[in-house]
């Protein structure tokens, strides 16, 4: 057992863990952050994404050690109180979600793209999104919420 | 009605998952805190009962709609939601002869002890049964507040209307909420709404026919939905169960004091062994401690190799019963074949697994003999039993809670997770969170059965004379050919499966359509006729001609046959569960794999609740269906999966996904049918097709391996 802080959407948190437990079970068992999910601890679906220090890994594969000291940003740490980013509102409008497992993944996820690349061509997206499992298999209605938040995001920007 | 005769409507596939318990343990009335406050429950029937709220609250079968003194109005089912609307679409259905704002509304869905039981959510039966029934409700409520407040204010009731949620009459108000407290006296069972209130038709709708935002997006966006393996209780521990290295091996020995000396709480009950720890992590190294010192007596297991002839040699053609053999004969099948140009083919297709992304979790949590299961299952109320035979309890002491789960397509029939957290928690004296690992998943749920096929039949000229049909072990649903053939025989045989096997989306009707329109495809061939002719030469169902022509008209049909080398498109098309799919795939080969160029579907399932959600449930079947036609294949030997993981079991992905384009027939004058299922029946067979048109060789097994010519 060794005591690890991490910043989690913004907030100190401290655990008391074994060096090689995963970041997702802390997350989801200690923080209570439960948005975050285990769909295979193998880094094959990416239900377990999450920001560390603004790059999307898995935290399924993430030894907690591993991200002492590191900020985390999880899919609760995006919306700023009530307000949803476009990137949520439009995974409401596209129906981007069937039964919403893979949601948080795939926001996390494309979150992170569009701020590297504010318009995406749908390669580029379907690239960066390819690792993501969706077995209610929505991916057109996931590539229709993405790329409607970049239209969105370079219309805010003009 | 008794359980067993309403699974037994709901899903009649003799395919369908029927096993006792899977452990056998050795092992006051109180009313549930009702979330249900002071207001009416309705019956579809139109009864009413003033409910005071609060503990004493009793929601009887019969009863589906709440209407709150608070001005709360509340749907209640027992259908679950796994991805496919149907908290939307019952949301809208309720909205709609309620005639207030969808935004009112709450649904309550799966909870044992506050919903009426809707039997399991499965077999499309949802849009058919449970739709009709809550606009029935709905309609009472509504006719009840009309003649009420017509009462209060003395006027003829045929003069008022209802308008978002109330009557209205020249700056005075009467709304569901004042109609829950107008009918204050205790108990009050009210006769006097007359059955069979008029339903909104299709025509007037202003709800039900449009796309609503799904519900609960929001907290499905923003990370807060609670799925089931998200649930948390005070002290809750997580748990990890011990699984034997190979199917059918049995436990000789095992100690429990290696996990026991990790500070684990460890249970063994005859075949159960588990631990429980403060946090998964620890359960687990618990686990793997104790999984060390286990000795395990294996048993011969085929292997997935030769599946097909494995089937067939371990036929059961005289097993009776409603999961038994069946034939069934029209006309003079051999005579007819005699006189005809005949063909056969073989088909087969193998074991797939479900792998919802969410896998199996439950959380079990006791109140002395009183115990709370939050589970993601299909059937709440059938593993309300399996854990009150599991644990000797009352139906009345157990209660199962499904909240929206992560995906289910046909895999969570089933209360093993339920029943192995609840033993768990039992012995822990605390509430046990378990979520099956992937693995566990993948080799310990079930399976959408393999099958073999044949298939026999005699032409004449364009016209099938004869149709003789054997399915081994797939299911029966969509056994029957749709096409007008005056000579069938059709046979359904089970096998003794190597594999746990059970429900899938459209089951039986998978692997029955597949064989079926590949063979059409070759009669088509032999009959020297366009593979779409030949299917509406033999047609007689407009319902299924409609579907083909849309698709092939959409797709460019005879405008695509001659792509060249490697390149080539397949036509299929499919009937089950009263709607009806068509489809054209274009599919290029490339050294040994297909690429799917696109698709065109075309559908008709009657009148479209939400055409959004409906596209939704076409797209994802769709593309499951490409990863049943392409990729996914359940291979074993040794008694234990090969292929037990995402790594080895590809299943589809953002690439891989064709342009897609879906023509939605709407039919507002044909009441509405389930969608999620039958849209992938039609898959498999119209890329086998495809496959065939590209390169010549014949695909009569799937996943589909082509080589480029
Ligand atoms: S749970 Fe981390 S990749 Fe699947
Ligand atoms: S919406 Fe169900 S897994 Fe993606």
């Amino acid at each position: 057992m060794a005591r690890f802080t991490v910043q989690v959407n913004g907030n100190q948190l401290a655990v008391e863990s074994p060096p090689d437990r995963p970041l997702l079970d802390v997350l989801r068992e200690d923080f209570d952050l439960t948005g975050t999910k285990y769909g295979c601890g193998e880094g094959q679906c990416r239900a377990c994404t999450v920001l560390i220090d603004g790059q999307p890994t898995a935290s399924c594969l993430t030894p907690i050690s591993s991200v002492d000291g590191m900020s985390v940003t999880t899919i609760e740490g995006l919306a700023s109180g009530d307000q949803l980013t476009a990137l949520q509102q439009a995974f409401v409008e596209m129906d981007g979600a069937q039964c919403g497992y893979c949601t948080a993944g795939m926001i996390v996820e494309a979150t992170a793209l569009l701020q590297r690349n504010p318009k995406p061509s749908r390669s580029e997206i379907v690239d960066v999104m390819n690792p993501h499992l969706c077995r209610c298999c929505g991916y057109r209605n996931i590539l229709a919420s993405v790329e409607l938040a970049a239209r969105g995001w370079e219309a805010n920007d003009a | 009605m008794p359980e067993r005769f309403r699974e037994d409507l709901c899903e009649p596939d003799r395919k369908e998952l029927a096993e006792g318990p899977a452990y056998r343990f050795e092992l006051d009335r109180r009313q549930w805190i009702s979330s249900i406050g002071a207001g009416l429950l309705v019956t579809a029937a139109g009864k009413v009962v003033f409910s005071p709220g609060g503990a004493s609250a009793q929601v009887r079968p019969s009863q589906r709609l709440h209407l709150g003194e608070d001005g709360s109005i509340t749907v209640l089912t027992g259908k679950v939601e796994f991805g496919q609307g149907s908290r939307t679409e019952i949301l809208q259905a309720a909205a709609e002869e309620l005639r207030v704002s969808p935004d009112v509304l709450r649904v309550m869905l799966a909870d044992t002890a506050e919903t009426p039981n809707d039997g399991s959510t499965a077999g499309s039966r949802t849009t058919p049964s449970t739709i009709p029934v809550v606009r029935r409700a709905s309609a009472a409520a509504r006719e009840l507040l009309v003649r009420t407040a017509a009462e209060a204010w003395n006027l003829d009731a045929s003069e008022l209307r209802v308008e978002a949620g109330a009557v209205v009459r020249a700056g005075d108000r009467f709304s569901y909420a004042d109609l829950a407290r107008a009918q204050r006296p205790a108990s009050t069972v009210d006769d006097s709404v007359p059955r069979g209130v008029p339903l909104r038709e299709v025509r007037n709708w202003t709800v039900l026919g449009q796309t609503l935002p799904k519900v609960g997006a929001r907290e499905i966006v923003t990370g807060a939905h609670r799925y089931p393996s998200d649930i948390v209780r005070p002290n809750m521990l997580y748990g990890a169960v011990l699984r034997p290295p190979s199917y059918g091996a049995q436990l000789e020995s095992v100690e429990l004091a290696p996990g026991r000396e990790l500070g684990a709480v460890v249970v063994r009950d005859g075949e159960f062994v588990g631990c429980a720890a403060k946090t998964s992590y620890e359960a687990r190294k618990a686990l793997e401690a104790i999984s060390e010192t286990a000795k395990w007596r294996t048993m011969a297991h085929p292997p997935s190799e030769g599946l097909g002839a494995y089937l067939k040699r371990h036929a059961q053609p005289s097993a009776g019963g409603r999961r038994g053999a069946r034939r069934r004969e029209s006309g003079d099948v051999d005579s007819a074949l005699a006189a005809a140009q005949t063909l056969e083919a073989s088909y087969e297709i193998p074991y797939v697994q479900h792998a919802p992304l969410e896998p199996r979790a439950a959380v079990a949590e006791w109140d002395q003999d009183r115990l709370t299961v939050w589970t993601g299952t299909q059937r709440p109320f059938g593993v309300r039993e399996q854990l009150a035979e599991a644990f000797r309890l009352g139906a009345d002491r157990t209660r199962v809670v499904v909240p929206d789960t992560g995906g289910g397509f046909g895999g969570k029939h089933t209360g093993e997770v339920a029943v192995e957290a609840a033993r768990l928690a039992r012995a822990a004296g605390k509430p046990v969170s378990l979520r099956w690992t992937r693995a566990e998943e993948f080799a310990w749920a079930y399976f959408r059965p393999a099958a073999a096929f044949e298939a026999r039949a005699g032409l004449s000229g364009e016209k099938i004379l004869a149709w003789d049909f054997t399915a081994y072990n797939p299911g029966t649903a969509a056994i029957e050919t749709p096409y007008a053939v005056p000579n069938v025989r059709t046979q359904y045989i089970p096998c003794d499966s190597p594999l746990r096997e059970g429900s899938y989306r459209g089951i039986g009707a998978t692997g029955n359509n597949f064989a079926r329109e590949v063979f059409m495809d070759e009669l088509a061939g032999a009959a020297g006729l366009d593979p779409l002719e030949f299917r509406l030469a033999n047609l007689d169902d407009g319902r299924l001609s409609a579907v083909l022509r849309a698709a092939a008209d959409r797709f460019g049909w005879s405008a695509s046959k001659s792509l060249g080398r490697n390149r080539g498109s397949g036509i299929a098309a499919g009937f089950e569960k009263g709607s009806y799919i068509a489809i054209c795939a274009q599919v290029r080969v490339a050294g040994g794999s297909v690429e799917v160029e696109r698709l065109v579907s075309a559908f008709d399932c009657g009148a479209i609740l939400n055409p959004g959600n409906l596209r939704a449930q076409i797209d994802g079947c769709v593309i499951q269906g490409l990863g049943a036609a392409l990729s996914e294949e359940i291979r074993f030997a040794g008694g234990m999966l090969v292929n037990g993981s995402f790594a080895r079991y590809p299943v589809p992905r953002f690439r891989g996904t064709p342009p897609m384009e879906a023509v939605l027939l709407n039919r507002p004058d044909i009441p509405p049918a389930g969608a999620g299922e039958t849209p992938i029946v039609a898959v498999a067979p119209a890329l086998a097709n495809a496959v065939f048109a590209a390169t010549g060789q014949r695909m009569r097994s799937l996943p589909l391996r082509a080589r480029a010519a």
